[in-house]
């Protein structure tokens, strides 16, 4: 595979790997815990989780500062997690509670934070990344150095608005760098099904944007790809663009029954790839931690995430009156 | 400590289904991820994955069973070493799903067949003896963008030609050369993708103005302006939104047929979390855009290409705006009330005009906002007329008469005495042919006709 792999596994401190484990499990034990409450009515509507895919928005953020931006579609929980949001507050904006980060009026594929320049979770595919852009064009219009991760998948990448915005970030030399979570499917159709022409990111060249392709289970090459987009971006020298090879293992969304592929493919994908395995035997073989010291932080991680479900359980159904607020500011 | 397994919900939909099979049998060992069980939705048979990790000490609803419900135990999980004990049930462990929706909120205002006087803003829109200043729409347009820029740096204007062309109707004419190529932006061809840009801008905490060249270009950015640009605000629970201006000319020109004449009134009118302003006069082109790119909201701004050309009094005031929802009246009457908003004031006001010779007294009132709309003013007006009659050049199917007529219906019913009349453009695509577009529109002749039936004459 021609992906970026980490050059220099040995070097990476025990700290580190230990803080990317942690980051990662946490959206992994999180996301299990929303499918067990969606399984319980207590989430509705659509649910869209991002187990598999973890390495890719924490070896991205492993590399961002204070000021930078980030903006997704509708499979949104692991990169809202990622960039330091509320666990509580996420979770009860899937049981639709007052507590949630929109006060149970957006759900799952609409949530914001603007303390932490998290500017959605947008359920329209592609709708985004014209967004994406132009929140790097405010930056870029103040005058500082902001970066935007302007997030998709491989099948929003066929959307027209992708390209609309491909030539006018790069004309424009806004601070984006678009990153292209190539999960492998677009719901049900496989890429290999949606269009001859399988590597992504390469169509950023038809405008003149520099990109390439990062092995997406593997945090360390996520985060040494997101220095370099981010370099690139903060130089002043226009958008870049990162196609991520990943995988998610459960369905699209809760109701997806997942025919389309076989277990096979994802039990090997899990088996040999995962991303969490990949960072726990890191830890063990490096003598960073052990098999103890994982207990712990598993603990710790299903505290933070049970104490999430509890507050999501139990903060109380919106007032009657939200229903016409936050309708005009 | 035993864990139930519950029946899983798998669609939005699901209320029960069906455990079609068994994976595991008691004894075995699991881990999260490990597939338990297949279970039949309304929709399709689904694999069920464990969540935690244990023994399965008990499965508790046999395989093949039908019509199980979202939340009924169907095994438990035991440690390792532990044995289920089925006389000593395990306390629920997850609380149930809050039952039910809500009771449905009283409606917000009952229907009154007889309102109460309505609170009317008839307040002048400028002090009495202000100097007025000949003016064509076009320029008060220009005027308005460029006051605005000047006091907020984080205006700016962006749009296909606004810029080195001066605008394809020449609205910005000058713009270029005052503010600089950072804040008057050429854009590509490329609607979507722009509407979407400066809909992310404005997230980002700057004021866009986008020029559509003509609104029926705006349909391919439809999604952004209303998905993105209306509806963030109130999904983020008021955290963020988009303080924007759309604007551009909208409805029929002159001899551009079907894709280049149509009126959106209507449609914008029915999203929350627009506003819509349509105006007729300079005066109101700029003290309406004045407010518009104040305003922090996205607002749609229906131009018109005929109108661009024509010369009205615009106040000479320092900072002249004109408030959003707050009707005008262009003239004062007792037998019908005209309502009218853009270029319909053109055949309302000309019909207001003959029908005084024949001795019909015509109220006519501009609505210059669709949202906010002033309906307070029109039910006043109507309570002192009896009769209305709206004006506008867009379709008649959902038109913004309808709208009026019906809330006219549910707040004044007994103040009408004959029923509302709507004109509107005809239910066609616009011709190209000269004598078949002016047929398409409305006239001023239709206008009459309309009043005198109202009016019994």
């Amino acid at each position: 595979m021609a992906a970026r792999k980490s050059a220099q596994k040995s070097n990476v401190s025990g700290e580190e790997l230990t803080s990317y484990y942690k980051d990662m499990l946490l959206i992994r034990r999180f996301e299990e815990k929303a499918g067990q409450l969606y399984g319980m009515g207590l989430i509705g509507g659509f649910c869209h989780l991002y187990i598999g895919q973890e390495a890719v928005v924490v070896g991205l953020e492993a590399a961002t500062k204070e000021g930078d931006k980030r903006i997704t579609s509708y499979r949104d929980h692991g990169h809202m997690l990622a960039c330091g949001m509320d666990p509580k507050g996420v979770m009860a904006e899937l049981t639709g509670r007052e507590g949630g980060l929109s006060k149970g009026k957006g759900g799952s594929m609409h949530m914001f934070s603007k303390e932490k320049h998290f500017y959605g979770g947008h359920g329209i595919v592609g709708a985004q990344v014209p967004l994406g852009a132009g929140l790097a064009f405010s930056d870029k219009y103040k005058g500082n150095d902001n970066v935007t991760f302007a997030y998709f998948g491989d099948g929003a990448a066929n959307q027209g608005q992708i390209y609309e915005t491909y030539n006018m970030a790069q004309l424009w030399e806004l601070p984006v760098v678009f990153v292209i979570e190539n999960n492998q499917y677009a719901m049900g159709t496989s890429v290999q099904r949606s269009t001859k022409s399988p590597a992504i990111w390469k169509r950023g060249e038809a405008y003149g944007i520099s990109g390439e392709e990062v092995d997406g289970m593997d945090v360390l090459a996520v985060k040494e790809a997101s220095e370099k987009a981010i370099a690139h971006c903060r130089a002043g020298k226009g958008p870049y663009i990162l196609e991520v090879k990943t995988y998610r293992y459960r369905g699209h969304s809760m109701s997806d029954p997942a025919k389309y592929r076989t277990r096979e493919e994802v039990q090997k994908m899990r088996d040999e790839r995962d991303p969490i395995e990949q960072i726990r035997d890191m830890l063990l073989t490096g003598k960073h931690a052990t098999e103890d010291d994982l207990k712990a932080i598993d603990k710790e991680i299903k505290a933070v995430v049970n104490e999430s479900a509890e507050f999501a359980k139990t903060s109380p159904e919106p007032a009657l009156e939200e229903l016409w607020t936050d309708i005009y500011a | 400590m035993a864990t139930e397994i519950l029946m899983p919900a798998l669609s939005p939909t699901m209320e029960e289904g069906t455990l079609a099979k068994w994976l595991v049998k008691e004894g075995d060992t699991v881990s999260s991820g490990d597939i338990l069980a297949e279970i039949e939705t309304d929709k399709a048979t689904m694999e069920f994955e464990a969540v935690d990790e244990g023994v399965v000490g008990a499965i508790l609803i046999a395989e093949g069973s039908e019509g199980v419900a979202v939340n009924t135990p169907i095994a438990v999980l035991v440690e390792e070493g532990e044995t289920y004990d089925a006389s000593a049930a395990p306390a629920a462990s997850e609380e149930a799903a809050p039952a039910g929706a809500p009771a449905a909120p009283a409606p917000v205002a009952a229907a009154a067949a007889a309102p109460a006087a309505p609170v009317v803003d008839e307040s002048p829109d400028y002090p009495e003896g202000t100097e007025l200043v000949p003016t064509t729409v076009r320029e008060a347009l220009r005027d308005a963008m460029a006051e605005e820029m000047r006091a907020d740096e984080n205006v700016f204007l962006m749009g296909e030609e606004v810029a080195e062309y001066q605008g394809a109707y020449k609205i910005s004419q000058g713009m270029l050369d005052e503010f600089g190529s950072k804040r008057v932006i050429d854009t590509p061809i490329t609607e979507h993708g722009f509407a979407g840009i400066a809909t992310g801008a404005a997230f980002g905490g700057l004021r866009p103005i986008v020029e559509f060249m003509t609104f029926n270009f705006a349909m391919q950015a439809m999604d952004q302006i209303i998905n993105s640009a209306a509806k963030t605000l109130y999904m983020s629970g008021g955290q963020m939104g988009a303080p924007m201006v759309f604007r551009g000319p909208n409805g029929a020109a002159a001899r551009v047929a079907a894709q280049h004449s149509q009126d959106y009134a209507a449609w914008f009118m029915q999203i929350p979390g627009l506003k819509v302003a349509m105006p007729y006069s300079a005066a109101d082109a700029k003290g309406l855009m004045k407010t518009a790119i104040r305003d922090n909201n996205p607002v749609i701004f229906l131009e018109n290409e005929i109108l661009y050309g024509r010369t009205f009094d615009v106040p000479k005031l320092d900072d002249f705006t004109v408030p959003f929802g707050k009707a005008k009246i262009w003239r004062s009457g007792t037998d019908v009330t005209i309502v009218s908003f853009g270029i319909g004031m053109q055949y309302a006001l000309e019909a207001a005009d003959k029908l005084a010779e024949d001795g019909i007294s015509a109220e006519v009132i501009d609505l210059r906002t669709l949202r906010p709309m002033d309906l307070p003013a029109v039910i006043k007006s109507v309570m002192k007329t009896n009769r209305l009659v709206t004006v506008e050049e867009g379709w008649p199917q959902g038109s913004v008469g309808s709208y009026i007529a019906s809330e006219v219906m549910q707040q004044a019913f007994d103040y009408l005495d004959a029923p509302i009349i709507t004109c509107t453009g005809k239910d066609v695509p616009m011709p190209y042919a000269a004598n078949l577009e002016k047929h398409a529109l409305i006239t001023t002749d239709e206008v009459i006709a309309a009043v005198k039936q109202v009016t019994y004459r």
